[in-house]
């Protein structure tokens, strides 16, 4: 439990997902100017993230690695290595996943579609979703671990997009030098919040 | 995004003549746009993230920047020549597994002739699948136009992007460990150093792009708003 609680921490706030790793910069930029939009964005990744990462996973240890087929029980398939395909079959997962959760969530949730719709599409080629999975196929988690990892990561990206967008609402009123305007500043305030969580690596978990 | 893509529209003019050079003036035009006015990082906003992730040193920048323009040059080709016949529905996955395949043929090349670089880029091999740039240049160019222009134009924005990642490289590694390319510059002319941590760190390389994108816009006299 405590190995997961710190996992959960450290995909949070160290090895947040924007200011270590600048995955999922492109939307994070184009889509935080304003805190309202810039939520509802968050929450979709958290929720994508949160689940395609136990699915790759599983996919990862029953399909992909070297020996992970020996569960079928046939002889000749115990020593099959696919992990060169693991780039495909992550991205396949999560694209169709992507479309059937926005398929699901237009047919059952008019209200939460309203709210996270016109972001799903966009989420699919997010790169913090399929750079989430290689993290995972890089470090040894076990399924709840990975969970754990996938969730924290979605909520680590999400609380950098809206302290980022509720900084731009309040740069509008700012005197900014006429070429930096816009994605200069924007790049140089990502730098000073990036210095800024760099503070959480004294956490010790 | 869709701004973005606003913004890259106007980029894409439709080729149509029937026998036009190899190299006419509108194919070269197409490969030197993305060097500077058109540029997809510090114009259109696409791949970032990967520029700012492997540009510690300029080795690294320039195997990332090779391998995107190979991956966007024949991802455009490959989907223009397809165009015609992808429903439009699942254009995205159809799109995704043709990246996919280039992308895994750089990758197994780097891990079985440049191990140590491979190991240096870690994910961001495999993240060039969901690279922006190459997205959206399918999008917004090989959807709709014939394949040797859509060819040159992946190049032209490979190339673009390359340009901007060996420049924040350049002074990344300079200022950060001293060299370039692994050559110990202030070693060799025997200067003072003294190591600026900031420039290795992630905020580093977000502060330098954020300075290019200021020098280039006040020199090509561009503004947002």
């Amino acid at each position: 439990m405590e190995g997961l609680i710190s996992i959960g921490i450290r995909s949070i706030f160290i090895d947040n997902m924007i200011f270590a790793y600048f995955l999922g910069m492109c939307s994070y930029l184009a889509v935080s100017k304003n805190v309202k939009t810039a939520f509802g964005l968050g929450m979709a990744v958290v929720f994508v993230l949160g689940l395609t990462i136990p699915l790759n996973w599983l996919l990862l240890h029953y399909v992909l690695n070297p020996g992970a087929l020996s569960w079928t029980g046939i002889p000749a398939l115990a020593s099959v290595d696919l992990s060169f395909l693991s780039f495909i079959v992550f991205i396949a997962v999560i694209a169709a996943f992507v479309q059937l959760t926005e398929m699901a969530v237009e047919k059952f949730t008019p209200a939460l579609y309203g709210a996270l719709g016109i972001f799903l599409p966009l989420i699919a080629v997010n790169c913090s979703i399929l750079g989430g999975a290689l993290f995972m196929q890089g470090r040894p988690y076990n399924l709840a671990e990975a969970s754990v990892f996938g969730f924290g990561s979605g909520i680590g990206w999400l609380l950098a997009i809206v302290a980022l967008a509720a900084i731009r609402e309040k740069l509008k009123y700012s005197n900014v030098p006429k070429p930096l305007r816009g994605l200069g500043i924007t790049f140089i305030i990502v730098g000073l919040m990036s210095l800024g969580f760099l503070s959480f690596m004294g956490f010790a978990v | 995004m869709a701004e973005v893509a606003e913004k890259k529209s106007t980029a894409t003019a439709v080729v149509k003549e029937k026998s036009e050079p190899l190299f006419s003036k509108k194919n070269r035009r197409l490969l030197s746009d993305p060097l500077d006015t058109n540029n997809p990082v510090t114009v259109q906003v696409l791949g970032i993230c990967s520029a700012l992730a492997v540009t510690v040193t300029m080795q690294t920048s320039l195997v990332m920047a090779l391998g995107l323009t190979f991956v966007t040059a024949f991802s455009n080709l490959f989907i223009s020549m397809l165009r015609n016949t992808i429903p439009s529905r699942i254009r995205i996955i159809v799109q995704l597994a043709i990246v996919a395949l280039w992308v895994i043929l750089v990758d197994q090349f780097l891990r079985a002739y440049m191990y140590d670089v491979a190991k240096g880029l870690s994910v961001y091999v495999g993240l060039i699948i969901t690279n922006c740039i190459v997205m959206g240049r399918l999008e917004a160019y090989a959807m709709a136009n014939k394949p040797w222009p859509s060819f040159l134009d992946g190049l032209g924005n490979g190339l673009g992007y390359g340009v901007i990642l060996l420049l924040v490289g350049f002074f990344r590694e300079l200022f950060g460990s001293g060299s370039i390319f692994g050559y110990k510059v202030f070693a060799a002319t025997g200067l003072p150093f003294q190591g600026n941590g900031l420039m290795l760190l992630p905020a580093g390389a977000c502060i330098i792009v954020g300075l290019i994108i200021w020098v280039q816009r006040a020199r090509n006299g561009y503004s947002e708003e």
